[in-house]
């Protein structure tokens, strides 16, 4: 039986590694990819007037421009290994929003890639892969 | 070598100070006697009474709304606050504005210098029982907020490029159209005009001016224009340069400003727990008898409403056109929405920085008659510094915390700042509204706006203030004959919309 892997794209080197290694391991085991990108975005943060006029259109262009610039060629990279490719482009928290792509897809497992950041940052605010670890309702392959 | 610098600076220094106040005392002479027309207008008495029409006519709207509307805003809180919360917003719709960001940029407007340095002036004139008033004309206002947000979400222009300009001129020229009503292209070229003036007055001078007043009352008397022309210039760059990194951090930082400002104002309160009682007595019985403040009991009321009016802006239309550029499907939502910011700007924040004022006893009384004492013009209460204005507050929270001082320096910029971003917005759409969108013509419009930052800051309180009041207020006079006409457009919207959610079509999303 197919199934569906959903694998967290940002367009970073290391969500190119997470997708080729996916893209291996949907090639062993006859599953489909569902490429997720999400759009980092909180309803909470504050915003002045002019950049609330303008939201609605610059929402626009970011999808657009996720679309065609991200979403487009790794579609065809997926196809032309041979394994069924849908993709999904949402805004909202990354690892939340994951965990509820994988829970709404029936996804059997999630693929992403690693920053590999050690730094204070990460150590401070976390890291989506770390959370994703500890919150995700299926498996989660972290790729280096 | 060292020594003869140091004197040459300081000779300097002394020649400069100098030179300067002749620029400031000029400026402050030339607006007084420019504006004071159109002042008097707007705070003209009821004949025979000492009652400002003004002052009238907007607690009578707000309560015309909240008897129309059957208490909205006792009906509706719960339900603003699962629409802020999320909780009904779909999550196919992230990315666009939510319910907070409206929210919380309509408040970053009007959360400033009138919840500081205004509630301070109606408590030096009025006395504690301006804050009675001042609640009742939050909770009042909210009704007006409700219809004026609901109005200008309905009415708003969408173009193709999916941005929107929306607020009061819009709804007058549409809203009247579709009812078949005359004259609301006449409202709304008056209404526009009023609104870049309110820009340039409450939105702006008095920013300016109370935060020169605040600053220098911690680092020392100096030249306003000196204060001025730094805002000016950071003003100019963000709106002007598109700087938006500045507005962003001042977007963030205002809101933990807000909230150290209330937590230490609860502190105090809370320290004082023992002058809760007399306070709240003082505000009751302040607002119904004569305590000896100026005025009288009237007096009392008229600043309470006069301050809350300028502090939360119900009813004046400023609130309408920041609601107006949110995308949603139902114009009530935002009206909902809206109808929390009279409440957490004037009955929450104002409510605080009156208390601390009268906790801490600046207001100097007669310990033989229990009467407020008067300063020697018979203008104001005494206080214990002598202070007024956002002064008055600084010194209130300083009893308690002396390092408050410094902090309270950086909200009052802060407010300032971002009050200023936010009415060089609402200007500008007026200004846009009367002479059509293009780069130049709102170039000069903004131009204006930093300039009258720079005399905002020279002038004195008094006929800053008077004018930032009487713009505002003239924008209240046009916008609430609009929401006379437009109010069943508003009750049908309501209608509609609460049966849908009792009957479960409008539902929460999980």
């Amino acid at each position: 039986m197919s199934r569906k892997i959903v694998v967290g794209f940002d367009g970073s080197d290391a969500s190119v590694r997470a997708l080729d290694f996916a893209i291996t391991r949907a090639q062993a085991q006859g599953d489909n990819i569902l490429i997720a990108h999400v759009l980092e975005w909180s309803p909470y943060s504050f915003l002045t007037a002019a950049e609330v006029e303008e939201r609605h259109r610059r929402r626009k262009e970011e999808l657009q421009r996720a679309e065609v610039a991200i979403l487009t060629p790794m579609v065809k990279r997926v196809e032309d290994a041979g394994i069924p490719c849908a993709t999904t482009l949402r805004y909202g928290h990354i690892a939340e929003t994951l965990c509820r792509i994988a829970k709404d897809e029936g996804a059997a497992m999630i693929f992403i890639g690693r920053m590999g950041d050690s730094g204070f940052a990460s150590r401070i605010f976390g890291s989506v892969a770390a959370t994703l670890a500890q919150v995700a309702p299926v498996p989660v392959v972290i790729v280096p | 070598m060292k020594t003869r610098i140091t004197a040459a600076t300081l000779a300097a220094l002394a020649a400069g100070p100098a030179a300067a106040q002749g620029i400031d005392e000029t400026v402050n002479q030339i607006f007084a006697n420019s504006t004071g027309w159109f002042v008097s207008l707007i705070f003209s008495n009821f004949p025979g009474t000492t009652f400002p029409w003004i002052v009238g006519w907007l607690v009578v709207a707000a309560t015309v709304f909240t008897l129309y509307f059957g208490f909205i805003q006792v009906r509706a809180f719960g339900h603003a606050l699962a629409l802020v919360r999320g909780d009904y917003s779909d999550p196919n719709d992230a990315g666009e504005v939510s319910h907070f960001q409206a929210l919380t940029t309509a408040l970053s407007g009007t959360v400033g210098l009138g919840n500081i340095a205004g509630v301070a002036v109606a408590i030096g004139i009025g006395g504690p029982g301006a804050t009675f008033w001042m609640i009742l004309a939050g909770l009042l206002g909210m009704a007006s907020k409700f219809t004026e947000c609901t109005l200008g979400v309905k009415y708003r222009n969408e173009y193709a490029d999916g941005t929107v300009s929306g607020g009061p001129m819009y709804y007058m020229v549409k809203g009247f159209a579709e009812r078949g009503l005359p004259g609301g292209k006449i409202l709304a070229v008056l209404f526009a005009i009023f609104c870049i003036l309110g820009s340039f007055g409450g939105g702006n001078m008095f920013q300016a001016n109370q935060a020169h007043a605040q600053i220098s009352n911690v680092v020392g008397a100096y030249p306003g224009w000196i204060t001025g022309v730094v805002m000016a210039i950071i003003v100019f760059l963000v709106i002007v340069g598109g700087l938006k990194s500045i507005a962003r951090v001042t977007e963030k930082v205002v809101p933990f400003m807000a909230a150290i400002y209330v937590g230490t104002a609860l502190i105090i309160i809370v320290m004082n727990y023992d002058m809760i009682g007399t306070a709240f007595s003082q505000i009751f019985v302040g607002a119904f008898t004569n305590d000896g403040v100026v005025g009288g009991m009237i007096g009392a009321l008229i600043q309470g409403f006069r301050r809350a009016a300028f502090s939360n802006e119900a009813g004046v239309g400023s609130a309408a056109i920041a609601h107006s550029a949110v995308r949603t499907k139902e114009p009530a939502t935002e009206g909902f929405v809206s109808l929390l910011e009279p409440f957490i700007d004037t009955v929450v924040i104002c409510t605080m920085t009156a208390l601390v004022i009268i906790i801490t006893s600046q207001l100097i009384s007669d310990p033989a008659t229990g009467l407020f004492v008067l300063n020697e013009a018979g203008t104001q209460i005494q206080t214990v510094t002598g202070n007024s204005g956002v002064a008055l507050t600084s010194d209130a929270f300083s009893s308690a915390f002396g390092w408050f001082r410094y902090i309270l320096v950086v909200a009052v910029v802060l407010f300032a700042f971002s009050t200023m971003i936010s009415w060089s917005y609402y200007g500008l759409k007026a200004w846009t509204f009367l002479f059509g969108e293009g780069q130049t013509k709102e170039l000069v419009f903004k131009v204006i706006f930093c300039l009258f930052v720079v005399i905002g800051a020279s002038a004195g309180l008094d006929p800053v203030i008077d004018f930032s009041d009487a713009a505002i207020f003239a924008m209240a006079v046009v916008n609430i004959i609009a929401l006379y006409l437009l109010m069943p457009i508003v009750k049908a919207e309501m209608n509609s919309y609460l049966a849908r959610l009792k009957s479960g079509q409008i539902r929460k999303y999980d």
